[in-house]
């Protein structure tokens, strides 16, 4: 009997297996192929470092075992609290002003014809743009790197405020004015609600440019972070090296968006039973 | 004295991409006295729902003026509960919590809300759903979630925009009969719209026949038919036949 139930069990596990080995197939045959291609030597091995030697690198990068990355050895964590610092100031500084304003535009009509035009005319300058003014306003420090950040993800989360509101049910509206309602509480508790499915939208798409902004903003203007040590390390030809900041920013980027997802989930699990992303199987 | 004035209300939209403008309602007058169920009965198109969303406030007319308990309608209010056609509720509350939102509103505490929204869950037969989400349930329960929605507020009226027209006809026939049978005891005026002659003779006590574009009204019918009404029975069908010759009149008079 035991060994039975047993069996199914094992036999229900099969598939989670399955499915884990599918997600690794492929980054696996690519990094073999990037090796075996590396080590094969048709190139220099410091113009295509194999992802052993990256994979090393990025050791000594965090850890501190052998130096090879000299005075970064053992420095990653400072510097990826740099980065992520700044991505996380200027992003929530977007996500407040965004929202908020988002919220003022999508609602009154006034603010919309007063404030929109403005505010369409200065998205479409791409926020690197902006940096020569950075540098003069803020220096060489966090405050250029948190504006571009700023920039760049305020954009969207504006955006997607703005069309959250447009699109709520003006049934929903009439409901709530129906049980009376004032126009604050009717924001607060039918508006923003009603729109943050697409605030939520807004603000995955920001994360993903902060993160672009802080990496350009530390080549340029400021000297700490992950995308400062990316740019010092290619002036000295490491290329291990920028392939670990890669690396680093890739990973913290997709550590950040999953954190937003997560809250998305937990603040959306309304949503579940009506969505695509809340079915089974 | 009438709880419900409603005195030469005349509706003009204007249609913009045709460029001219359409009458909806032209010189309604009705009195409706209080715990009156009025049922306002006639074709689609015919601006039914319109003098509803005027009453309720949520739309403005052309002339004329509505009053309910003696104050002129101006904005929509807690004083007059509305049922949406569609459930209409928050889909990110629960079912208690979307009962409850008139009070929190308010700013009654969580506790007292839950406490006073469950009477009216079990009211209108929800007992065991109240932390369900409305996407988790039928129509007619989210439905039943519209009603406890409007009776928690105590309003002196509550205006009804065709709410079963989406639910089958058990279900419809079920919800009738509650509807009924809340109407009883808890007494109240209620302005319910309708297309169904079925509908509007089971539930009113006041049957307001109206005529298509521009919606004037037909004829009032006063039905003191006991409940439950037999709908086989004779003075049933008697007076479905007098409301369907109405209906008949006033829609050969429009071909001609």
């Amino acid at each position: 009997m035991s060994s039975a139930i047993e069996l199914t069990g094992r036999i229900a596990a099969l598939p989670k297996l399955g499915r884990r080995f599918d997600r690794i197939i492929v980054p696996a045959l690519l990094l073999a192929g990037w090796e075996a291609f590396a080590r094969a030597g048709f190139l220099p091995p410091a113009l295509l470092p194999a992802p052993s030697a990256v994979l090393h690198a990025l050791a000594d990068w965090i850890f501190g075992i052998d130096q090879t990355t000299q005075s970064y050895s053992a420095h990653w964590l400072h510097d990826a609290y740099s980065s992520a610092w700044r991505v996380a100031t200027g992003f929530a500084i977007a996500a407040l002003a965004g929202i908020a304003l988002g919220t003022t535009i999508g609602w009154w009509r006034t603010a919309e014809a007063t404030l929109e035009p403005t505010l369409q005319m200065l998205r479409p300058i791409p926020p690197v743009s902006w940096i020569p003014l950075a540098i003069i306003w803020f220096g060489i420090a966090d405050k250029p790197a948190i504006f571009l950040v700023f920039l760049g993800a305020f954009f969207p989360i504006l955006m997607n405020t703005i069309h959250g509101v447009k699109a709520v049910d003006r049934n929903l509206i009439r409901a709530g004015a129906m049980m009376g309602a004032s126009e604050r509480q009717m924001l607060w508790h039918i508006v923003l609600p009603a729109a943050l499915p697409s605030i939520f939208a807004g603000l995955r798409i920001a994360i993903g440019s902060a993160w672009m902004l802080t990496v350009t903003a530390e080549m340029v203007a400021v000297k700490s972070g992950l995308g400062y040590v990316l740019w010092d390390s290619y002036y000295f030809l490491r290329y291990d090296i920028v392939l670990a900041a890669m690396i680093s920013i890739g990973v913290l980027g997709f550590a950040s968006d999953l954190l937003i997802k997560q809250l998305m989930n937990a603040v959306l699990h309304w949503q579940k039973a009506t969505t695509v992303a809340g079915r089974g199987g | 004295m009438a709880e419900i004035s409603i005195e030469g209300i005349s509706k003009t939209f204007h249609d913009k991409s045709r460029g001219r403008d359409v009458a909806a309602l032209d010189d309604i007058n009705l009195s409706i006295a209080s715990n009156d169920f009025v049922c306002l009965l006639g074709p689609s198109g015919c601006g039914k729902s319109t003098l509803l969303n005027i009453i309720a406030g949520f739309e403005k007319p052309t002339r004329g003026r509505v009053s309910v308990d003696g104050k002129f309608v101006e904005t929509p209010g807690a004083d007059r509960g509305v049922v949406f056609q569609q459930p209409t509720l928050m889909p990110w509350l629960t079912v208690s919590e979307n009962i409850a939102f008139h009070l929190k509103l308010k700013g009654v505490g969580k506790a007292e809300r839950r406490e006073r929204a469950q009477a009216f869950i079990d009211l209108v037969g929800l007992k065991g759903f109240e932390a369900h989400y409305p996407a988790e349930l039928s129509g007619g329960m989210n439905q039943r979630v519209g009603i406890a929605r409007a009776l928690i507020m105590n309003p002196r009226v509550i205006l009804m925009d065709e709410p079963f027209a989406a639910l089958d006809a058990q279900t419809k026939s079920e919800m009738q009969e509650e509807l009924v049978g809340i109407w009883q005891r808890h007494r109240g005026t209620i302005v319910f719209v309708t297309h169904s002659v079925d509908e509007a003779l089971v539930l009113g006590n006041k049957i307001v026949v109206m005529t298509r574009r521009p919606g004037r009204i037909r004829d009032l019918v006063e039905f003191d038919l006991p409940r439950p009404r037999d709908v086989t029975g004779a003075e049933f069908n008697d007076m479905k036949r007098y409301v369907l010759n109405l209906i008949k009149e006033v829609a050969t008079k429009e071909a001609a």
